[in-house]
């Protein structure tokens, strides 16, 4: 047994995020501006407010939400057709949890499962290819979202369906990729931030190395960081003394599962079945090369090939999970948070996936209610 | 309020919450025995306490108990807390066509055996058949009977600044040791629901003479909603030290890998106690002393009359505030 938070941490983790603080506020003085770093990840944006790190940081660092919750960057026209795969009655739909709230233009995959539609909720893309065993008279769709983390689990998915000749299990696909969005938000969006916080997740996969183009080209530092305090808080650290000293570097403070090639077997895996393709991220557009697509040989696992889903053009809201998806906009600088939007009756998927930086703020830093 | 029930009408949260406020409560009144886990009726004398609850389980054997265990544990536990004694159940059954009797012998007998246990006696009950695909497999109801006793000071008015907040063991195991039966997770394999009957670790705390003022089982929405309600409920402020709180390695590990937060998670054998500040001690000695107490720990303190919060000191010092569980607790993607 142990306790919510271990024992011999806690002051370890204070004493460090005072130290923190102090070299914080010297980044402060230095350049008049109080030092801002993006958490790539959505796991961190979460973990960053559930533990109290960032109440802690508050008017010493700012920490700013990124593009890196797989739901939140979905577009909203994706989640429509995900919602219309729903509509048959010779389907069955499978999602990860997190996709089931996540408002289309007029309805939730939820809400489709309350009237009788059949979603299910998996833990593994490969019960789906079992469900699909299970159920020969239905067509078994997997909604797959996800960055590299997820996508070598969706290749194995389709490889398994391949292997057992798995006729009626197809795959719509809406996975991306982490370096392309990163240079859009550099170069296109031109975010302002000091550095990033680097996943530690989809790290593991890319590995320490693919993001060297941070620093060659955007002069960025970077550090890859595991979800505990004590862990997240040293990369803080470590991305503030770069950011005075003025010497960029992506540092791999995860070395315990990061290496610096990440995992090969994994990315072969991917780009087996996978291959990059353009792809619509929510409130940036279509990114080039920025998503992945089933490789050709595989179509017949396609479900965007396999079946013709039109749907029509996104509601209009005024939510601003693209701003802020992009740094762009904090959750309570949206007009709609914790009002008209809350996770209950959520208005942008950022409200509800639990690594959506509004249903972090909603849950772990909201005062009111 | 929505227009039709979703699954998260049930998970003990904000919507259950409004469900029971905008449709039950406002329709049968009561609002302030509402508050509580069992209801008072006043008869000659003394005073009958009595529950109702419903066990819609799935699946029906779980490694630490079955839908059986489980519908003595929560009825017997929610008199309890409520400072009765129990004495009498009832039980109901809803069978679907099809369903194996030797599992439903198992599950009766499992019922008849951890009543008995508890001290309590089946004296009334019910079985109907619905047709295949009408229930899950199988539902039971129990009404649960017991006496106010006389000993008992639970009074949530008495609350005040200083008082001890304990929990009586680990949080969140039954909710994650059902997850982990559903075959869902693939990766957990001995963890126990913590479901059982709390009645005699209670008797033991009122044999102390410890002067309990607020008692609860933190059931569906978990530690978190359940302090959630008392304190609004009984306008008290709470607060938490998140490093106290006693979780298992396994939920822990669950939890993380999940995107769950152990204090939103279902128990089925905890109870969270308020208790004068002097008693503190003795009350741990008391837990530590019987089986189901025996990882007893203080997880905070009311602060103060009033506000109606909940708060968490995290192990950083900051201080954030705990709302009721909001909507489902739903797996993360990475």
């Amino acid at each position: 047994m142990q306790t919510l938070f271990e024992p011999a941490d806690p002051q370890v983790a204070k004493e460090l995020a005072e130290k923190v603080n102090r070299l914080a506020d010297r980044c402060r003085e230095k350049t008049g501006e109080l030092p801002a770093f993006m958490e790539v990840c959505g796991s961190h944006t979460m973990a960053l407010a559930r533990t109290g790190v960032k109440l802690i940081l508050k008017g010493h660092v700012r920490m700013i939400s990124g593009p890196g919750c797989p739901v939140c960057v979905t577009d909203q026209k994706q989640i429509d057709a995900m919602i219309e795969l729903a509509e048959s009655e010779e389907r069955i739909v499978c999602t990860f949890g997190d996709m089931m709230r996540v408002p289309g233009s007029k309805r939730s995959l939820l809400s489709a499962k309350t009237e009788g539609r059949d979603v299910r909720i998996v833990y593994s893309p490969l019960d789906a290819v079992r469900i699909a065993e299970e159920n020969p008279d239905k067509e078994v769709v997997f909604l797959g979202v996800g960055f590299e983390t997820t996508v070598p689990v969706l290749a194995a998915a389709l490889q398994l369906a391949n292997e057992k000749q798995v006729a009626n299990f197809s795959m719509w696909t809406q996975a991306k990729l982490v370096q392309p969005v990163l240079r859009t938000l550099l170069s296109v969006k031109k975010v302002k931030i000091n550095g990033f916080l680097l996943p530690g997740h989809v790290s593991i996969v890319l590995g320490a190395k693919a993001y060297q183009f941070l620093v060659d080209d955007y002069r960025m530092p970077g550090v890859i960081s595991g979800f505990e305090p004590v862990e997240m808080l040293s990369a803080i650290y470590q991305l503030l003394q770069m950011t005075l000293e003025g010497r960029p570097a992506i540092l791999n403070n995860y070395k315990s599962v990061v290496r610096t090639d990440g995992n090969e077997a994994a990315r072969n895996m991917m780009f087996r079945y996978f291959e990059p393709a353009d792809a619509a991220w929510r409130g940036m557009g279509i990114i080039p090369q920025s998503g992945l697509a089933i490789r050709r040989e595989y179509s017949r696992f396609d479900a965007k090939k396999k079946f013709h889903i039109h749907v029509g053009q996104p509601k209009k809201t005024r939510c601003r999970c693209g701003d802020m998806i992009c740094g762009l906009a904090a959750p309570d600088e949206c007009i709609l948070f914790g009002k008209a939007c809350t996770p209950l009756h959520p208005v942008g998927p950022c409200m509800v996936s639990t690594e959506g930086s509004c249903a972090a703020h909603y849950a772990y830093l909201r005062e009111e209610g | 309020m929505d227009r039709k029930v979703t699954l998260a009408h049930g998970d003990g949260g904000e919507l259950a919450h409004k469900l029971i406020q905008q449709i039950f409560v406002s329709a049968f009144g009561n609002e302030t025995a509402s508050h509580f886990d069992s209801a008072f009726l006043s008869v000659g004398s003394g005073e009958i306490a009595v529950t109702t609850d419903s066990f819609v389980v799935h699946p029906l054997f779980f490694p630490g108990g079955d839908i059986g265990k489980l519908a003595v544990s929560g009825t017997v536990n929610d008199l309890s807390v409520a400072g009765a004694r129990p004495l009498f159940l009832t039980a109901g059954f809803i069978i679907e066509e099809g369903f194996p009797l030797s599992d439903l012998r198992t599950i009766v007998r499992s019922l008849a055996r951890e009543a008995e246990q508890a001290g309590v006696h089946v004296v009334a009950g019910d079985t109907k058949v619905v047709e295949k695909g009408g229930a899950d497999g199988l539902y039971i109801n129990t009404t649960g009977i017991g006496l106010k006793r006389k000993e008992t000071g639970i009074a949530p008015e008495r609350m005040e600044a200083g008082d001890a907040v304990i929990l009586s063991g680990t949080a969140g195991d039954h909710g994650i040791a059902i997850l982990a039966a559903r075959g869902e997770l693939g990766l957990i394999t001995d963890l126990k629901s913590d479901c059982a009957p709390l009645n005699q670790m209670i008797d033991r705390l009122f044999q102390g003479g410890i002067d309990i003022k607020m008692m609860r089982d933190p059931t569906r929405g978990g530690v978190a909603t359940t302090l959630v309600e008392i304190a609004e409920d009984f306008g008290v402020q709470i607060e938490l030290t998140e490093s106290r709180i006693p979780i298992r390695n396994e939920v822990k590990g669950a939890c993380d890998i999940l995107g769950f937060d152990p204090l939103y998670l279902a128990n089925e054998g905890k109870v969270i106690l308020i208790v004068a500040d002097k008693d503190r001690e003795r009350a741990l000695e008391v837990l530590h002393a019987t089986p189901e107490g025996s990882q007893a720990t203080l997880i905070g303190k009311v602060t103060g009359r009033g506000h109606g919060q909940l708060v968490l000191e995290t192990p950083l010092g900051s201080k954030r505030r705990l709302h009721r569980l909001s909507g489902m607790m739903l797996p993360r993607i990475c």
